[in-house]
């Protein structure tokens, strides 16, 4: 059957079964191979995307349930926070395999576009979904404030 | 992996590897798989170019491209030869891409590993060094002899900075692009003069990694990411218990699923292909097969473990014998003795193992994040029945391996050749893909292991006696480098063991090698990912007998080991370490290890939680790796390895009943997350001796720091892996 959302800003029509995870869909229908496979359970995180705007794992989400819907994938990042989280990434050089790393990107842009200045117990709670088994935790991290701090610098509090 | 440590090689492995290496002998250049930048940079290039040797191509557009014969799974190999050979090229490091080199161990062997093309065992960068540094040195002295004779100066009044030919004196300058064609007619210099390192501008500074920026935007290509026209998805359906094989099937379900093509029996199971992930899976879910389990291991972990204990009191081969450790520890005054228990593990890169294989009856095309490249060679042929120069393996970025795609039976490619093959060799692009499932109960684990030790101190407290017994599978036997197992010793299980640092006067380390149906593999570290966690936990609870400081203790032992004494110390001073407890509820614990020939040591701080559940808090870690090429590479991989550990000491374990893995994805293949991840601090000891490598080491002692610093908040010693069975984590 024909599934239509805006993927990146731009209206698509894929062909695909209902059933289909946005994840292969994504991948396999749009071609768009930024967005990576993990786990397929959402436990990894590798594979998040934004759907209306909110972090969720696109390999347990039916591709019929973003019908009308926006979905964002790390090719359609264009917003302040996602750029200063991409910044921030190859400022602190977080990634080492790099399989994950649009996932954590994904969810670490997310975060900041609801919050520029979260705390470590914030972070925590929106990344602790993101698996790298490269471990670069602690880059991530300070990525994410280091991409606060230069959002807050460049619009301050108000925004 | 220890290759390197196991000469002289055996009959079987000098044939293994000769014949690999005639195999690949007459390959020319393959297909490139560099990823979209390198590809440009290519194409960009294509006009005129200097090709001095192997390892880089200089263009008219002053792009230079460095030829990486080693994978990058992560731990920045790309980076690191790219930047050895950049130092003395003094190429501009702007202007430098990698691309990922053919198989063809002639050109691109492993020196560690002689004639055959691969990474692992940390050897990146020691082996590259001497022959990058030269690869470097060579192409600029083809470029400022170009320059001499163009100005009609002496090559001495010449320098070169970023690129660029200066002749200060006659305020001249020549790009290196500008230089290719007149640098191309000319010959090949035979010896080539190396930078003093105090002139290095390079090497010891923080170059930009070659890779970050593709994988932070999602076009960094993985073999996930290899796609071309009329590809078949594949999922292979494999025996549920090791050493099964297929009975029976039945697909009709699976190809009553819109979008299955064809179903196939391979070797290791049964295989579904079809236009699309989710219809090979749905098909493989609905494939009816019956297995025949006559000569599956059928044993469960429990079992596994009794036998190995019962045989750890039994004699087995020696691998270390100093003095007379059974005497000595029969005449100690105090004897402490411990015993470790070890799971399998699973290597669990973010990456399901996957790959792409284009074959016919000509040629085998092959898209990996290919680690072996040409022992992978050799097997996909064999698969094929086809000989290895008709392979062409391209290597891409992989998603992480920690030792899972070094394998001798290159399982994931040999069964996607063989799928291709069953399929008719017609050229259709197959993908095989793992589900995280398929990899968390796949095999080639770590293997368990049984750590038996006891240790004897005399009137004095000085530690006399020490003897130490090893049971466990192991890694070599049934590969092509069984010919390295010595005297009944495979010294990927005793690594760290046998070469226990500390000076004792009587030593003993004895392994009883056991034999199940469950494959093994080296995992990050190898045999020093549990033989430094038995010997640091156990040389604390010995310091502990002895009524001394652990660090202390440690340093003494080390008087004549002056690398691993100063890691020790730096370790220790930076966490500020001092013999007094910490607070109520809270611990320190400092281990050091050997890996490799680098020297890590590292002090971990714990506190105990109001829920009783431990938190890891801090890490201090001192390394010394020789000369450090990229201290931020470096300190990446301390802060990776630390963490890689961290999961697997608190919640690695893979079990079996009745043979089958009871574990399948990270519900319950628990790995370390963000919340649990330490700060971790790392601390690099100048050096000037030759590079050694750093993906590994790391790891070591992490695992043992951890339990002696939560015996020092808990009281408690940890014996069995992992932690979690013991402690609330």
């Amino acid at each position: 059957m024909t599934i239509s959302f805006v993927l990146n800003d731009s209206p698509v029509s894929l062909d695909v079964e209902p059933d289909v995870p946005l994840l292969w869909a994504v991948r396999e229908s749009a071609g768009l191979h930024g967005t990576k496979f993990g786990c397929g359970a959402a436990l990894c995180g590798a594979c998040t995307v934004h759907l209306d705007g909110k972090a969720i794992r696109s390999c347990v989400t039916p591709v019929s349930s973003v019908q009308g819907r926006q979905v964002r994938t790390i090719e359609g990042l264009v917003s302040r926070p996602a750029r200063a989280v991409q910044a921030a990434w190859i400022e602190l050089q977080v990634p080492q395999c790099g399989y994950c790393q649009s996932g954590q990107i994904m969810s670490a842009t997310a975060l900041l576009e609801h919050d520029q200045a979260p705390t470590d117990a914030d972070i925590d709670a929106a990344m602790s979904g993101n698996i790298c088994r490269c471990a670069t935790y602690q880059r991530i991290r300070a990525a994410i404030h280091r991409a606060g701090q230069q959002l807050s610098a460049e619009q301050p509090a108000s925004a | 992996m220890t290759i390197d440590m196991l000469e002289p090689p055996s009959r079987a492995r000098r044939d293994f590897l000769k014949n690999s290496a005639a195999a690949v002998a007459a390959l020319a250049i393959g297909f490139h798989w560099g990823g979209r930048r390198a590809l440009a940079a290519g194409a960009a290039a294509a006009p005129a170019q200097l090709v001095p040797n192997a390892f880089v191509r200089i263009g008219a557009d002053d792009s230079v491209t460095v030829i990486a014969k080693h994978l990058e799974m992560g731990q920045g190999s790309y980076t690191g030869l790219a930047t050895v050979l950049a130092e003395e090229l003094d190429a501009d490091w702007t202007r430098v891409r990698v691309e990922s080199a053919p198989a063809d161990a002639k050109r691109y062997a492993n020196l560690v590993f002689k004639t055959m093309q691969g990474t692992g065992g940390s050897s990146a960068m020691s082996n590259s060094w001497q022959q990058l540094r030269e690869a470097g040195a060579t192409a600029r002295a083809l470029l400022v002899t170009s320059a001499a004779r163009q100005w009609h100066v002496a090559e001495s009044e010449l320098r070169v900075e970023r690129s660029v030919v200066y002749h200060d004196a006659g305020q001249r300058s020549a790009t290196f692009g500008s230089l290719v064609k007149t640098a191309s007619a000319l010959p090949v210099p035979a010896h080539v003069v190396l930078k003093d390192p105090s002139r290095f501008t390079l090497i010891g500074t923080r170059p930009a990694r070659v890779d970050v920026p593709a994988k932070c935007d999602g076009t960094a290509q993985f073999s996930l990411d290899v796609t071309m026209p009329d590809l078949l998805v594949a999922l292979l359906a494999r025996p549920p218990q090791f050493g099964a094989t297929v009975a029976s099937f039945d697909a009709a379900g699976a190809l009553a699923v819109p979008g299955v093509v064809k179903v196939v029996q391979v070797s290791r199971g049964v295989a579904v292909l079809a236009k699309s992930f989710w219809a090979a899976k749905k098909g493989r879910d609905r494939l009816i097969i019956e297995w025949d389990d006559a000569h599956a291991e059928k044993r469960s972990s429990a079992q596994l473990m009794a036998e190995y204990r019962q045989r750890a009191e039994e004699p087995a081969p020696s691998a270390r014998k100093t003095g007379d450790a059974v005497q000595a520890l029969s005449s100690a005054v105090t004897k402490i003795n411990a015993s470790f228990e070890f799971p399998y593990l699973a290597h669990a890169p973010m990456e399901p193992l996957d790959c792409v294989v284009k074959l016919t009856a000509q040629r085998c095309d092959i898209w990996a994040g290919d680690q072996f490249q040409t022992m992978d060679q050799a097997n996909a042929a064999k698969a094929a029945g086809l000989d290895p120069q008709q392979v062409f393996i391209n290597t891409l970025y992989a998603g992480g391996s920690f030792g899972r795609r070094a394998n001798a039976w290159s399982d994931y490619i040999v069964e996607a050749v063989s799928i291709a093959k069953a399929l008719g060799a017609d050229g259709t692009p197959v993908k095989l893909q793992w589900t995280r499932e398929d990899d968390v109960r796949g095999g080639l684990y770590r293997p368990m292991y049984f750590h038996k030790l006891e240790a004897g101190l005399d009137a004095d407290r000085k530690l006399t006696a020490w003897r130490h017994v090893i049971v466990g599978q192991s890694i070599l036997a049934g590969t092509p480098m069984t010919g390295l197992i010595k005297d009944g010793i495979d010294s990927t299980s005793v690594e760290g063991a046998a070469t226990i640092a500390y000076e004792i006067p009587n030593v003993s380390v004895d392994l009883a090698t056991m034999s199940t149906g469950v494959p093994v593999l080296w995992w990050r570290v190898v045999g020093s990912s549990h033989t430094t966690l038995a010997v640091e936990a156990f040389i604390d609870e010995v310091a502990h007998a002895a009524g001394q400081d652990p660090y202390e203790f440690r340093r003494k032992l080390l008087a004549k080991e002056p690398r691993m004494k100063a890691v020790l110390e730096l370790a220790a001073q930076k966490a500020g370490w001092t013999s007094a407890p910490l607070e109520k509820g809270r611990g320190r614990g400092i281990a050091v290890a050997e890996a490799f020939n680098t020297f890590v040591a590292q002090v971990v701080e714990v506190r105990v939680q109001e829920s009783g559940r431990i938190k890891v808090e801090r890490v201090v870690c001192a390394v010394d790796c020789g000369t450090p090429i990229n201290p931020d590479v470096i300190t990446a991989q301390m802060e990776g390895g630390i963490g890689f550990g961290l999961g697997a000491v608190l919640w690695g374990n893979i079990t079996l009943d009745n043979g089958r893995v009871q574990q399948s994805n990270f519900n319950d293949y628990r790995v370390l997350r963000m919340n649990e991840m330490p700060k971790v601090e790392v601390h690099i000891v100048p050096s000037t001796e030759p590079p050694t490598g750093v993906g590994e080491p790391g790891v070591a002692p992490v695992g043992p720091a951890l339990a002696n610093a939560i015996f020092a908040a808990t009281g408690k010693r940890m014996h069995e892996l992992p932690f979690s069975r013991a402690v609330p984590v």
